[in-house]
C-alpha cells in the first residue's frame, strides 16, 4: 500500500513539475487568472462551512487544507 | 517613485486639512475600515426527523500596505436534534439510557434508535497572519480555539509558500498541531461495557433504575487527542484560462477517537438483542490525502472541478468529486450549481451489531460515519453585486447520505428491519460580502 501510494505522490509530482518550462503565462496574460472568483480560496467562508457539515458526518476530511480537529460534532 | 512620493504628501497634506477642519467621525471610521474586508453568513443545515444546526460567520480580513494579510474569523453555531445511538432497530420497544445517567428514552418498535437530546453550541475563534517575503515567500502563521459544551479544541499552524517561473508556479508546505479534549456528559464511558438501562414504566411515565444503579458507575472522567497534520502542495498555472493545485496530506491522530455517545447493540442468532455496549475506536489513525484541483475560466463564468482521494489505517479509502460552475449573467449577477458525490469505504472495526456467539472484540463501532457509505449534494448560489459594491448571495442545497451493508448477515428479525437509513438533509445559507 505504502508503494503504491509514493508511486502515485510521486507520478503526479514529476508530471506537475516536468510541463513548467512550458506551462504558465507571461504577466501581462494574467487577466483572467487575477479575477476573484479564479482564487482557489474564492468563497472561502462557503468552504468553511463545507468542511464542517462534512467533517462531521463522514469519516474523512482534509486535502484542500488541514484535515484537522475541532468539533465534537454529533 | 516620485508619483508615489506625491500621493503619500498629498494623502498626508489632505489628512492635515481634514483634521483642522474637523472632520466627521464617519469619515474617519470609515478611512480606518477601507482596507478592511467582511464576508459575513448565516447557514441553516436540517435532517429530516434528526439534527438541525444554525451557524453565522463573520471573517475579517485586512489588507496592509506591505499586503502582508490578517484574518480574523468567528464562528457561532448551534445545535439541537436527535442523532443515531447506535444500535440496531428491534421488532420491539427499546429502552436507552441518557448520557447523563439520570433519565432514559424509549424507541418504537422497527425505528431506528435516535437520542433526542443533542443540544450545544460552539464558539469558535481563529486568526491568522500572511506576510509576504523577499519578493516571492509567503509565511502564514495561524491559531485557532473551538469550545463547545462537552468539547474544547486549540490549535496553531504554519504554512510557507514559494512563487517560481514567473509566478507560474507555486510550492507550498504547511504543518498543523491541533489539541482536542473532549469532557462527555455523564462522564467518559468505559469501552465494550455494557450500557445500564432503566426500565420504562409506563402507567407512570417514569423510568426506574434498579436499586443497585449508582450514577455514572461504568463511566469516568474526560480524555483528549492529539492531531499533526502535514501539507505538501504544488499549484501551477497551466494557461491563460487554467489554474491547477496539487495537495498531498498527511494527518496523525493520537488520543481518544471514540465517541462517547455511541453504542453496539449486542444480537442473538435470531437478531433479538440481548446486551447493548457501548462503542470503543482505536487511539490512533494515520491519514493520507490527495487532492487535486482544477479552475478553468470561460468568458462568462468558471468550471471549479477537484477530486479527493483519501486513505488510513482504519481500512477506510474515499473518493470525493466536488464541483461548482459559476455563471455570471451580466456584470452583477451569477449562478453556480454546485454537484458534489462522496464514497467511503467502512472501517476495519465497524459492525453495525455484534453476535453474542462471538468473542468480543477490541474495538467496535456501528456508528455509520465510519461505515460504507455513499452520499451526494446538490445545490444552487445565486449572487448579486450591488452598486455600492457590496455582494450578498443565496444558497439552498440537498444532502443526502445512503449508508450501505458492507457485507454483514442479517440474522432473524434483522433482516426484515431497516439497518442502513437514508440520512436527507436541506441546507440554505446566506452571505454578504463588504
Amino acid at each position: 500500500m505504502k508503494r503504491k501510494l509514493v508511486g502515485i505522490l510521486v507520478l503526479m509530482g514529476v508530471t506537475q513539475l516536468s510541463g513548467c518550462a512550458s506551462l504558465g503565462v507571461q504577466p501581462w496574460e494574467r487577466d483572467l487568472l487575477a479575477k476573484d472568483e479564479m482564487a482557489l480560496g474564492a468563497e472561502g467562508v462557503d468552504l468553511g462551512l463545507d468542511d464542517h457539515i462534512y467533517f462531521s458526518k463522514e469519516a474523512t476530511s482534509g486535502g484542500r487544507s488541514f484535515a484537522g480537529g475541532g468539533c465534537g460534532c454529533n | 517613485m516620485q508619483l508615489k512620493n506625491k500621493g503619500t504628501v498629498a494623502t498626508a497634506l489632505a489628512g492635515a486639512a481634514c483634521a483642522l477642519l474637523g472632520t466627521p467621525a464617519v469619515q474617519a471610521e470609515e478611512e480606518m475600515l477601507k482596507d478592511w474586508k467582511f464576508d459575513t453568513a448565516i447557514l441553516y443545515y436540517g435532517e429530516t426527523d434528526r439534527v438541525s444546526l444554525a451557524e453565522g460567520v463573520i471573517s475579517a480580513t485586512k489588507t496592509n500596505d506591505d499586503d502582508s494579510l490578517f484574518n480574523v474569523k468567528l464562528v457561532i453555531d448551534t445545535l439541537t436534534g436527535a442523532s443515531a445511538n447506535g444500535a440496531v432497530a428491534q421488532p420491539y420497544a427499546q429502552t436507552f439510557s441518557r448520557p447523563s445517567g439520570k433519565d432514559g428514552y424509549v424507541v418504537k418498535p422497527g425505528e431506528t434508535p435516535l437520542d433526542d437530546t443533542f443540544r450545544d453550541t460552539r464558539v469558535q475563534l481563529s486568526g491568522s497572519w500572511m506576510q509576504p517575503f523577499a519578493d516571492t515567500w509567503r509565511g502564514t502563521g495561524a491559531v485557532n480555539f473551538s469550545r463547545e459544551y462537552d468539547y474544547m479544541s486549540l490549535g496553531v499552524s504554519g504554512l510557507l509558500e514559494k512563487d517560481l517561473f514567473m509566478r507560474n508556479t507555486t510550492l507550498s508546505a504547511g504543518l498543523s498541531f491541533q489539541f482536542d479534549s473532549i469532557d462527555p456528559v455523564g462522564g467518559k464511558p468505559m469501552t465494550m461495557t455494557s450500557m445500564l438501562t432503566p426500565t420504562y414504566n409506563e402507567a407512570d411515565d417514569l423510568f426506574d433504575w434498579d436499586d443497585d444503579y449508582e450514577e455514572g458507575e461504568n463511566k469516568d472522567g474526560s480524555d483528549s487527542k492529539t492531531t499533526t497534520d502535514l501539507i505538501l502542495g504544488v499549484t501551477q498555472v497551466i494557461n491563460r484560462r487554467m489554474l491547477m493545485q496539487f495537495n498531498y496530506g498527511l494527518s496523525v491522530v493520537d488520543g481518544y477517537m471514540t465517541d462517547p455517545y455511541k453504542l453496539v447493540s449486542v444480537v442473538d442468532s435470531s437478531g433479538i438483542t440481548q446486551d447493548v455496549i457501548y462503542e470503543g475506536r482505536p487511539d490512533s489513525r494515520t491519514k493520507h490525502s490527495f487532492f487535486w484541483q482544477t479552475k478553468y475560466a470561460l468568458d462568462n463564468g468558471v468550471v471549479d472541478v477537484s477530486y479527493r482521494y483519501a486513505t488510513d489505517d482504519w481500512e477506510i479509502d474515499s473518493h470525493t468529486i466536488d464541483s461548482r460552475f459559476r455563471f455570471n449573467l451580466g456584470d452583477n449577477n451569477y449562478i453556480q450549481p454546485h454537484l458534489r458525490y462522496y464514497q467511503q469505504s467502512a472501517a476495519d472495526f465497524y459492525r453495525p451489531f455484534l453476535n453474542q456467539s462471538d468473542a468480543t472484540p477490541m474495538y467496535a463501532s456501528a456508528d455509520y460515519r465510519v461505515g460504507e457509505m455513499t452520499a451526494y449534494t446538490v445545490g444552487l448560489k445565486y449572487g448579486h453585486k450591488m452598486e455600492n459594491g457590496h455582494e450578498w448571495a443565496v444558497r439552498a442545497e440537498y444532502y443526502q447520505q445512503d449508508p450501505k451493508n458492507a457485507g454483514f448477515d442479517e440474522p432473524g428479525a434483522l433482516a426484515d428491519l431497516d439497518l442502513y437509513p437514508s440520512v436527507k438533509a436541506v441546507i440554505l445559507q446566506f452571505n454578504y460580502h463588504f
